[in-house]
């Protein structure tokens, strides 16, 4: 790892663990947005942590991905990936990286872009309301927003995170689309978040575990648990490589990485799944309740998995692809994914 | 929590990939799908000294041994385009896998100069004297036992499950030379057995679930086996075995066994429009990269010589289940019975597979012995 990159991974790792603590995550959820938190990543600089050449810092780019599986660890409720991914896409596609929270909208969200602005309106826009720039795909550009958008309907998603209705219309500025398209970009920082999700529900369990005495026991005493958790990990492990094949493909900016991230998207969601129920079954009724701590990534896995594209639309993208080679070609294509 | 490293990209084992595959596509042109199906039970002795010859066995092995000190990532890229290929590796995968590590690492000078070459060449048949009638996962119930006579041992006990001891050159036995199985793995070793000159031993077939003889069951009746047969150190059995397992756990073989299963269904439902079909395909093909991306982790490892068996106990727990649930998977996906005599090569290949797969979280360890030594892994046991 660069020295800029260890220091930058270690730095976001107590910044988070500073700014977001269990009143902070309370609060986020009904609705209060973390300044401070926010504050103290742009003073770091996370939101060009994946920005290449001059308007960022150059870390290299699988050192900035890591740092969107920390936010993942630590279920920040700031649209942080977002915004750093969204500005990778903007300095890459040679326009300015503004300031503040960028948002991503989607190819098809129903925004259409004329030559000098876009009108219409986006659905389940991640933190639509707290966002200062719009970056919107439509037909092989994007377009850049600052001005001119307004949230007509506010919702959530199963995490309380902002997922609002978002009306257009004023001027932007446009460049060819760079690289993936904006619902894969999205899709990946997802996967690496849930992944980083993925780790801290083993880690809470394995503490849950420890502690926990029944029957004279620590619960970890019990062989039947030390086979559930067995399983947890394995399923964590699995979510970590997909994380990593999708991470990978991008950063190399392989012609697969669509691939690699359909892949990723679709297991990491049948780990997620399965963690899930066995990280609930292990803490018993205490990880049940709203104030617990694996509630938070419990829901935010929950509603990452089917965000930028559903479990199953990826699933189905990748059989689509895979079907389309004979028995000859499959084992060529699955390794040219990596 | 257990990380695998991201596997770098190698541009040495991706150009091998390339002579590999162009191997492949001639030595083993004329084998069906459902004897590319039996890859793991392929006894070939003439394809094995073909790749030897290609300098692709002992690969990662020191060239004063026969190896050719290449990466462990070069070694991957042949054993997974071997199977994936559906080529038979029976006759010198066991003697490559983890026999010749073990002598590698344990062994005395004699023994590595006498057999290692030979298996860089191709040209080694092993079997693993593990598993018991009493002790199959159980390993440290082992009841074998070899006496101390003059200038050697003198073996007595039954190994079970013995792939291949009808046509191997040599077995490694782990074996009790001291104490009680009620001392577990204390006083345990590894001996050296000359399949074809050890008196006293017999060895019976003992055929599967598909009627086929790859297992066998082999009687010590006081054996005599001469004392530079002991690997490594008298007693020091259990630990030489465990570093034996964490080989025999860790490669991609672990979830290519109903490779060519997938394969059939592919190309029966290709260009499909059903949803199930696509959506199952993905599910599947989205398992398979993401174990390849797991087991390349674990040669990371190896090449970074790290004590990966808490990793390889993952990737075989996880490939276990993979490749074990193909066959129901195929079966709800296709009308039709499965028929190993069918001439549709589908229904041939998925008979094969559905029954060789309860094998699959048996051998090597079973699932739930897995299962422990991932938790130890964790540090919760």
């Amino acid at each position: 790892m660069s020295d800029t990159g260890a220091l930058l991974a270690d730095m976001t790792e107590r910044l988070l663990a500073e700014h977001f603590d269990d009143n902070v995550m309370r609060a986020a959820r009904t609705g209060i947005w973390p300044q401070a938190g926010w504050d103290a990543a742009v003073e770091q600089g996370l939101p060009l942590a994946l920005v290449q050449g001059e308007q960022g810092f150059d870390i290299p780019l699988g050192e900035g991905l890591a740092l969107i599986r920390t936010l993942g660890r630590h279920a920040v409720p700031l649209p942080l990936a977002e915004t750093m991914i969204a500005n990778a896409m903007i300095a890459q596609a040679g326009l300015t990286v503004p300031e503040g929270p960028v948002t991503l909208v989607p190819e098809c969200s129903g925004i259409v872009l004329r030559q000098d602005g876009a009108s219409g309106e986006a659905n389940r826009v991640a933190w639509g309301r707290d966002a200062r720039a719009l970056l919107i795909e439509s037909d092989g550009n994007i377009a850049l927003m600052t001005a001119g958008f307004d949230v007509a309907e506010q919702g959530t998603n199963l995490a309380h995170m902002p997922r609002d209705l978002v009306t257009v219309d004023g001027p932007t500025e446009v460049a060819p689309l760079p690289g993936i398209s904006l619902l894969e970009a999205g899709a990946l920082v997802r996967a690496l978040a849930m992944a980083g999700a993925l780790e801290t529900l083993v880690e809470l369990t394995i503490a849950h575990v420890t502690e926990r005495v029944q029957f004279g026991r620590p619960l970890s005493a019990f062989q039947a648990i030390q086979h559930a958790l067995a399983r947890l990990a394995g399923e964590a492990a699995a979510a970590s490589a997909a994380a990593d094949l999708a991470a990978d493909a991008f950063a190399h900016a392989s012609p697969q990485t669509p691939i690699a991230i359909a892949a990723a998207r679709t297991r990491i969601s049948e780990a997620a799944g399965g963690a899930i129920g066995i990280a609930h079954q292990l803490h018993g009724a205490i990880g049940f309740t709203e104030e617990h701590r694996l509630h938070w990534f419990t829901t935010a896995l929950w509603s990452w998995r089917d965000e930028f594209g559903s479990a199953v639309w990826w699933t189905r993208r990748l059989g689509v692809e895979s079907l389309r080679h004979s028995k000859q070609g499959f084992w060529p294509f699955v390794t040219s994914v990596s | 929590m257990l990380r695998f490293p991201s596997p770098p990209r190698h541009n040495a084992a991706e150009q091998l990939r390339g002579e590999v595959r162009e191997f492949l596509s001639s030595a083993i042109a004329t084998r069906t799908p459902l004897q590319r199906a039996e890859s793991w039970n392929g006894f070939d002795r003439d394809f094995s000294k073909a790749l030897g010859a290609r300098g692709w066995l002992g690969m990662t092995w020191p060239k004063q041994y026969g190896g050719h000190e290449r990466s462990a990532f070069e070694r991957y890229v042949v054993v997974e385009e071997t199977l994936a290929a559906g080529a038979p590796v029976s006759a010198h995968w066991i003697a490559e896998r983890q026999s010749g590590p073990t002598l590698l690492k344990f062994g005395t000078e004699q023994q590595r100069e006498e057999i290692l070459p030979r298996i860089a060449a191709g040209d080694c048949v092993f079997c693993i004297g593990m598993s018991e009638p009493d002790s199959g996962s159980d390993l440290a119930a082992t009841r074998t036992r070899a006496e101390r006579v003059e200038s050697g041992w003198r073996v007595t006990g039954t190994k079970l499950w013995t792939t291949n001891a009808h046509k191997a050159d040599y077995m490694i036995l782990f074996c009790r030379t001291s104490g009680t199985p009620a001392d577990r793995h204390k006083g345990t070793s590894q001996l050296l057995i000359d399949m074809r000159g050890t008196e006293g031993m017999t060895v019976r077939p003992v055929l599967d679930l598909a009627g086929q003889h790859h297992f066998n069951e082999v009687h010590f009746n006081d054996a005599f086996v001469p004392e530079t047969a002991l690997i490594g150190t008298e007693g020091a059995g259990w630990n030489q075995v465990m570093s034996e397992l964490a080989f025999e756990r860790s490669g991609p073989e672990r979830f290519l066994s109903s490779i060519q299963l997938l394969l059939e269904l592919i190309e029966a439902l290709r260009g499909s429009d059903s949803e199930l079909a696509q959506i199952t395909i993905g599910r599947l093909t989205a398992h398979l990269l993401t174990l390849r991306q797991l087991s390349r982790g674990v040669a990371a490892l190896l090449e970074a010589r790290e004590d990966a068996s808490t990793h390889a106990a993952i990737v075989k727990d996880l490939g276990a289940t993979f490749e074990q649930d193909l066959p129901e998977i195929a079966r709800s996906l296709i009308d039709a019975e499965p028929d190993r005599q069918s001439t549709r090569d589908l229904l041939a290949v998925l008979a094969y597979t559905m029954m060789s797969a309860p094998s699959f979280s048996l051998r090597g360890g079973t699932r739930e012995i897995l299962r422990g030594i991932i938790a130890r892994g964790l540090g919760v046991r």
